[in-house]
């Protein structure tokens, strides 16, 4: 019988990711554009999210650009474009979540120095995109009041993988019987001190503490960003 | 179920370490998993003998370590272990951890070969 031995190797399993991830967010720092990642289940109003925050955005005067992605169809890319912002689709043709590579070949040549803000809407699921980074400055965990106060206690790697939860459909919480202090309850039980906000993206309810959030986030990481650039 | 992909990063890394360390087989590879790495062992095993087919890899038997939840407690001053992922509180003092000092990982510790 043949000896064997042990050889060391300590390599991330999503080593190829990171790495990519890493050049992402180098990339998307010297064309100072910020890049939130919203992830969710199917069906929680994402779109719907985004496509009222580019319209509002669009309407102050702030750059801002979208990819989504799902596994078919390009819906949702003209969904968003109706914003007045630029949107792309990725089709990841079965794969439940975005890698940075996709991300990367999506891009192409877009002129991201001329965006303020890239928002990026994953494939609608719970599980696999927490794993993923995708050079992100800002992750957004999205929960609706249909789904059930616990689904942060059931999916605690993606919300705690977030940086800010926001409750959607809160138009719809009082036929929904939504218990509001549960909700926020279960957030933090699973990412203590996080940042929660409530939005209606159909009547509006939130978005200013949204747009809010979105421009002091933005203002603290330019600032940090020129805190640690050379002189 | 993104396990076949982590399956195909793992045949991915060990197949250049193999390489590296002039394997000529590759026995088995020795995984580290944290509680919150949102990994779920039996459907990682079974995609896993999917991946290495026609790989370097191919009969390797893959070696999941589970890694335990340890959170930083602010108020005890010491790394803490959690019984579970659902609720970030110190054990002991019921103190908010959001801290994590282990539970991510996702990584391959070492791998046997036959030089």
């Amino acid at each position: 019988m043949s000896q064997t031995r042990i050889v060391e190797v300590r390599a991330g399993i999503l080593k190829k990711n990171d790495e990519l991830a890493r050049a992402l967010r180098s990339r998307f720092e010297r064309a100072g554009v910020y890049v939130v990642n919203l992830v969710s289940s199917p069906g929680t109003g994402k779109t719907q999210f985004l496509e009222r925050t580019l319209t509002d955005l669009v309407s102050s005067g702030i750059k801002a650009a979208a990819l989504v992605g799902d596994l078919e169809t390009d819906n949702d890319a003209k969904r968003l474009a109706r914003s007045g912002a630029p949107a792309r689709q990725i089709n990841t043709h079965g794969r439940c979540h975005l890698e940075a590579e996709m991300i990367g070949e999506f891009l192409g040549d877009w002129d991201l120095a001329s965006l303020d803000f890239l928002f990026i809407e994953n494939v609608g699921n719970l599980v696999c995109p927490a794993s993923y980074d995708l050079g992100e400055a800002l992750r957004v965990a999205l929960l609706s009041v249909t789904e059930g106060e616990d689904k942060p206690l059931k999916y605690p790697t993606m919300f705690n993988s977030a940086d800010v939860a926001l409750i959607t459909k809160m138009d719809l919480a009082e036929a929904c019987e939504f218990d509001r202090e549960a909700a926020h309850t279960a957030i933090r039980e699973v990412r203590p001190g996080m940042t929660i906000l409530e939005v209606s993206s159909k009547r509006g309810t939130g978005m200013a503490a949204w747009m809010t959030l979105l421009q002091e986030r933005r203002a603290a990481w330019v600032a940090q960003r020129g805190a640690a650039a050379p002189a | 179920m993104h396990e076949l992909s982590l399956a195909h990063g793992i045949v991915e890394q060990a197949s250049e370490a193999a390489q590296r360390a002039n394997a000529q087989r590759v026995v088995s590879v020795q995984l580290k998993v944290g509680r919150l790495a949102g990994v779920e062992p039996g459907a990682l095993l079974f995609c896993y003998d999917l991946a290495t087919q026609g790989t370097p890899l191919e009969g390797s038997r893959l070696e999941i370590v589970e890694l335990p939840l340890i959170v930083w407690c602010a108020h005890c001053l010491m790394e803490v272990e959690l019984p579970g992922v659902q609720r970030f509180r110190c054990p002991t003092c019921d103190t908010p951890c959001g801290e994590i000092r282990q539970g991510r990982e996702m990584e391959i510790a070492s791998l046997e070969i036959e030089p």
